[in-house]
């Protein structure tokens, strides 16, 4: 199937997906009780309504989603459920933060590289913590990268409290980044950063690296069927799925230290409205392709701006929009039980 | 450490006893929702389904017990919350038992669902100003006799219903796994499912049941939490417990008794808290406590390499 | 249960067939058991054995037949019905829960409370009316497999049966264990009661059974009274009886004499010495087998399942590491395995990735997919894959096909050696021809090959020596089928083979 093909066809699921889900959010909006079309309407309108929204709400929130797509696609395409994006993240960004201290009179150009390659490391070991586990103890990643979630949180609400509070020592966040070192803004005007363009060129090198080089092959080979890759390939298969966290871990890393440099300048408790859980929607809904990503990360990225925008103007609770993610992770996994294919098939 | 009274009794062991045992006592408190999610668990995964989704039972189970306790008194939300738990359970096993799909992806998103739905119909409800609700709350009874005896006396018998029930439970479970024919076939699904077919027994009603009963139970541990623990709701109040739970199935190795007992562990991690802080302990960060289940939780999973029951790990 | 008169046909089966796909698992097959007898079900390994015994057990319906219970006719709907029958089957793999007790997985399946005491007792009741040895409360992972086998056998016995199926029983069980085993056939049989034994073993067969039915590929080719026949006579009968069939008989005594006609081969290319293969249970699989395979040679390896080949395999071919003694082969070995699905295919992947898919593991650097491209269309030509091209997934391919493009790149990558199991599994007659040509033409260019196959004909028809495997030790053979086959199964074979192996 020829790349346009396959972005056609995601399209077409992601829009039939999208309206039933849709559909059901209005059933539960009907519920709880409130108008569906005012609702509505103003979620569109927060998403796509002005030249504003769209660059400053919508957009910016597609940059970490994408980010932490491609962790989550990543891993799961190496056969590992890494529910930990949203942990890596906030270490990614803690560790932006926490270096960023050192760069004072550093010129941006070598500044912000810094700031994100700290992120990713950062995000990289904390993934390489459940990937150890799993590999030495056998440990199932889905709870240990979710506890390590929670001591991410953990970690961060100290540190906004500790060694990296801001100067008045008041308030539980860190001290605002300097603006010589925030991600270049691309529009005036709007909140629309840097970190977009990055974002595409980090999810086309994530395409081809795994499409065209032997180290992405094995990973792919290694997630559809272990038992070949290693038998038929020589694949050291234990090898090839450290690595897969790491890479994940790196992704999400960056994603924190991105939405640092460039969005919130700051790091604070409830950094992530849940980023790394979103992911995984936004994952599974491309169907695990890198450049799928971009799409519905852009899609969710609309739905939380909507969803912003709702609670503003037609007073329904913003935290539906997980109502609706999880219904859209729901309807993926019971429309591929009628496919032959699995969602992480090996594809190109 | 040990603060000296001197007003004519022995001066040493008072200081200490009284921060021991106020430390028990919030041990078994803490410890009532984890054991009721993580009996639950124990049964589901003994049927050899693991269910992630079981943090969303906590929840769903939570809220719905804030409200109907309005309406219904304690009594009213206990039951609405197991139901709750058992409803969000259904769903959950509709696609990974009905459909097969893959567990740990089902339970990811279920979770997400209760998440989301228990914060949206709250907030219509209660109004997202962060009001401070307040619920009727569970009385403690303590035991006459038993519950005078030092250190232990409060601890563990002058606890509300909901505790005492566990001590029913827990025994309760482990004499009907090993002594009925529903707790073999339940054992053997999990373990070795050609068996259970070769017996006659149906592997995916065998696991439909055990899960749903997973999910009563986590419900009921979500109402624990608001009308025995917190006296309200607050969102996201589950704080990660289903899967604390899990850890704690392994820790008990899939045994009622051994699950209680890790239950207990895990809520004094948490309660350690309170004590270094009514001991005036400022040097460690009380995040630390707040995250020593989580790590208390690798640790346990690190350190028990052995696998449970076959079908899972 | 009123009794049936010793002798009586209690059971009977007539012209069953059955196809699995493509597969005729049953061909005409039938069957005739009488009360109070033993009756031996032989055959080799895809002969039907099991699968008719799954039609009478009720886990099949089967597409053409007749059965009687009785002389009443019977279709079979579950294996309750069967149960309810007085039939009993004891499953080649066991249906034992590890971690349980004896009493435990015998009581499974019941309603109410358990009691572990009562349980026992009937456990001891049934194996004491039986006379079999038994200890109720012991877990049934700490048991010797002799013992397990017990528990089944008073498993399937603890509801009242009159007909009793034990499929390969003495398959798993130390030769001791299994003698014992049989004398307690006989004497349950004696007792008035009536068991199908199957198995492949003719001497053991021939030790304990009144009648003897033998299938050779789903269809039953002998019906006799076991004190009418002899070992050779039933192992023809195994064996397809070469002798009747002349004209396949001179083909293959053609293609012998070409082969034989053809140069001594190379150096050997694939050493072993004295390797053995120990799992972590403990358990010999292969034992201290010494193989030397050659440049130019087809080696065939005939075995019955679970001989230990599958381990040799692929030790021979890399993809295992022997336990102890030494082992010298080249870098890089082909290997086309038995399961191709869950060893040699990405089912999902396009062609041209499977293809690719060989040597990922030592590959560095960026992937130059035109030439993987080139390369599999190169392959699908050469070796007649049937593909629209080099894009389509594997999972669209047929069996054959699948079979040719992993054979393909197996050959295509390995120069010197290359390593079959069960070629032609799932293959249809043409595909078969296709891989059987494609192994001929490697071992002319050069290559030293390993065949093995459960397909007898398959072994002595390309093979230019042959070796059976039994219980984990290879003894070379005469390329004569009757003789390997006999060795496969454990018979003797006097000086028509030589045994390399410890313990020989």
């Amino acid at each position: 199937m020829t790349a346009l093909r396959a972005f056609a066809a995601t399209t077409v699921r992601v829009v039939v997906l999208l309206a039933i889900a849709l559909a059901m959010l209005a059933a539960l909006l009907i519920a709880t009780g409130h108008d569906v079309v005012p609702a509505l309407s103003a979620m569109v309108r927060g998403a796509f309504g002005s030249y504003y929204a769209i660059t400053s709400a919508t957009i910016v929130r597609m940059v970490p989603l994408a980010l932490a797509g491609l962790a989550v696609s990543v891993a799961f395409r190496a056969g590992i459920l890494n529910i930990g994006a949203e942990g890596q993240l906030l270490v990614g960004a803690a560790a932006a933060t926490a270096i960023s201290g050192t760069l004072v009179g550093v010129p941006w150009s070598i500044g912000i590289p810094v700031m994100l390659l700290a992120g990713a490391i950062a995000g990289g070991a904390w993934a390489a913590i459940a990937g150890a586990l799993r590999l030495r103890f056998g440990v199932l990643e889905v709870i240990s990268t979710i506890m390590l979630n929670f001591v991410a949180q953990y970690l961060t609400g100290w540190l906004v409290r500790g060694p990296l509070q801001e100067p008045t020592q008041v308030n539980p966040q860190s001290a605002t980044l300097v603006p010589e070192l925030h991600m270049p803004v691309l529009l005036e005007g709007t909140r629309l950063h840097a970190g977009v363009l990055l974002v595409v060129v980090v999810a086309i090198g994530v395409w081809w690296w795994l499409r065209s080089t032997a180290s992405g092959f094995r990973l792919r080979a290694v997630g559809a069927t272990p038992t070949a890759a290693a038998s038929a390939g020589g694949i050291d298969v234990p090898r090839t799925m450290f690595g897969a966290f790491l890479v994940s871990g790196l992704l999400a890393g960056l994603a924190g230290s991105v939405e640092y440099t460039g969005i919130t300048y700051a790091l604070y408790e409830n950094f992530s409205p849940g980023y790394g859980y979103t992911a995984i929607a936004v994952a599974l809904l491309a169907r695990l392709h890198p450049l799928g990503v971009l799409a519905t990360a852009l899609l969710f990225g609309a739905l939380q701006a909507g969803a912003n925008a709702m609670q503003r103007d037609a007073g329904v609770p913003s935290v539906v929009v997980s109502v609706v993610e999880a219904l859209l992770i729901l309807l993926v996994m019971a429309a591929d039980r009628w496919r032959p294919s699995r969602a992480d098939e090996t594809g190109t | 450490m040990m603060q000296e009274v001197t007003i004519g009794v022995s001066t040493v062991d008072v200081g200490a006893l009284a921060v021991g045992a106020a430390l028990l006592e919030a041990t078994v408190r803490t410890a009532t929702p984890l054991a009721y999610a993580a009996l639950g668990e124990s049964v589901s995964e003994r049927a050899g389904v693991i269910n992630i989704g079981l943090e969303g039972s906590i929840i769903a189970g939570a809220l719905s017990a804030t409200i109907a306790a309005g309406a219904m008194g304690v009594g009213g939300g206990f039951a609405a919350g197991a139901a709750a738990g058992l409803l969000v359970a259904a769903l959950f096993a509709l696609f990974a038992v009905g459909l097969r799909a893959d567990q740990i992806i089902t339970g990811t998103a279920i979770t997400l669902f209760a998440l989301g739905l228990t914060g949206t119909v709250y907030r219509t409800v209660y109004g997202s100003g962060g009001v401070a609700l307040t619920t009727p709350t569970a009385a403690t009874h303590a035991l006459p006799i038993i519950s005078t005896l030092p250190l232990i006396g409060r601890a563990f018998f002058a606890q509300p219903l909901v505790t005492y029930a566990l001590y029913v439970i827990a025994p309760l479970l482990a004499w009907w796994m090993q002594r009925t024919h529903a707790g073999l076939a339940l054992r053997a699904v999990g373990e070795y499912p050609e068996a259970a077919i070769a017996a006659g027994i149906s592997p995916r009603r065998t696991q439909l049941l055990a899960v749903l009963f997973a999910g009563a139970m986590a419900g009921l541990a979500g109402a624990t939490l608001v009308l025995a623990q917190a006296g309200t709701f607050v969102e996201g109040m589950s704080a990660g417990r289903g899967f604390i739970a899990i850890a704690i199935v392994v820790l008990g190795r899939w045994r009622p008794l051994g699950v209680a007992a890790a239950a207990l562990l895990f809520g004094a991690a948490t309660s350690l808290q309170t004590l270094f802080q009514s001991m005036g302990w400022t040097g460690i960060p009380y995040q630390l406590f707040l995250a020593a289940p989580y790590l208390l939780t690798l640790l346990v999973l690190a350190i028990t390499a052995k696998r449970g029951p076959r079908r899972l790990v | 249960m009123t009794t049936v008169p010793t002798g009586a046909v209690l059971l009977s089966l007539d012209g069953f067939t059955h196809a699995f796909g493509r597969v005729r698992a049953l061909d005409g097959a039938s069957l005739q058991v009488r009360a109070g007898s033993v009756h031996a079900l032989l055959g080799e390994n895809g002969a039907g054995k099991t699968t008719l015994m799954r039609v009478v057990f009720g886990l099949l319906r089967a597409q053409q037949g007749v059965m009687q219970w009785r002389g009443s006719p019977i279709t079979m709907r579950s294996p309750s019905e069967a149960l309810a029958l007085g039939i009993g089957m004891v499953h080649q793999h066991f249906t034992l829960v590890p971690t349980m007790t004896v009493a435990e997985n015998i009581a499974l399946g019941g309603h109410g409370a358990f009691d572990p005491h009562r349980a026992a007792d009937r456990v001891r009741d049934v194996a004491g009316t039986a006379g079999l040895v038994l200890d109720p409360h012991a877990r049934v992972q700490d048991l010797p497999v002799g013992a397990q086998q017990r528990c089944e056998i008073v498993k399937a016995l603890a509801r009242d049966v009159t007909l009793l199926i034990l499929d390969e029983p003495t398959a798993v069980l130390a030769p001791a264990e299994a003698a014992e085993l049989l004398r307690w056939i006989r004497r349950y049989a004696d007792a008035g009661n009536a068991v199908v034994l199957i198995t492949h073993k003719l001497r053991d067969a021939l030790a304990v059974a009144d009648d003897i039915t033998v299938l050779h590929r789903g269809r039953t080719v002998l019906t006799t009274a076991a004190r009418d026949t002899d070992q050779a006579s039933v192992a023809d009968a195994m064996l397809g009886g070469a002798r009747a069939l002349s004209a396949s008989d001179t083909d293959v005594v053609n293609v012998v004499v070409n082969d034989r006609a053809r140069a001594v081969s190379g150096p050997p290319v694939l050493t072993l010495d004295a390797v053995t293969v120990r799992d972590a249970n403990g358990v010999d699989h292969v034992r201290s087998a010494t193989l030397q395979v050659r440049a130019g040679e087809i080696v065939g390896i005939g075995a019955v399942e679970g001989a230990g080949q599958h381990e040799l395999l692929r030790v021979l071919s890399g993809r295992l590491s022997p336990t102890s003694g030494s082992r010298t082969i080249p870098e890089s070995v082909g290997f086309v395995p038995e399961d191709r699905h869950r060893d040699a295919l990405l089912l999902d992947a396009p062609l041209f990735e499977n293809t690719a898919l060989q040597g990922a593991g030592a590959r560095h650097g960026v992937i130059d997919w035109n030439d993987f491209r080139a390369r599999t269309a190169a392959l699908l030509q050469r070796f007649d894959v049937r593909a629209s091209g080099a894009e389509v997934r594997a999972r669209t391919l047929s069996g054959g096909n699948q079979q040719k493009l992993v054979l393909g790149r197996e050959l295509e990558a390995a120069r010197e050696a290359l390593v079959v199991e069960n070629p032609s599994r799932g293959l249809d007659f043409v595909a078969t021809n296709a891989v059987h040509q494609a192994m001929r033409a490697a071992r002319d260019a050069g290559m030293a090959v390993v065949l093995y196959s459960s397909d007898l004909d398959e072994v002595v028809l390309l093979a230019d020596r042959v070796f059976a495997m039994h219980d984990g030790i290879l003894i070379e053979s005469v390329k004569d089928r009757d003789v390997l086959g006999r060795a496969m199964l454990g018979g003797d074979i006097g000086d028509a083979g030589v045994a390399l192996g410890a313990d020989a």
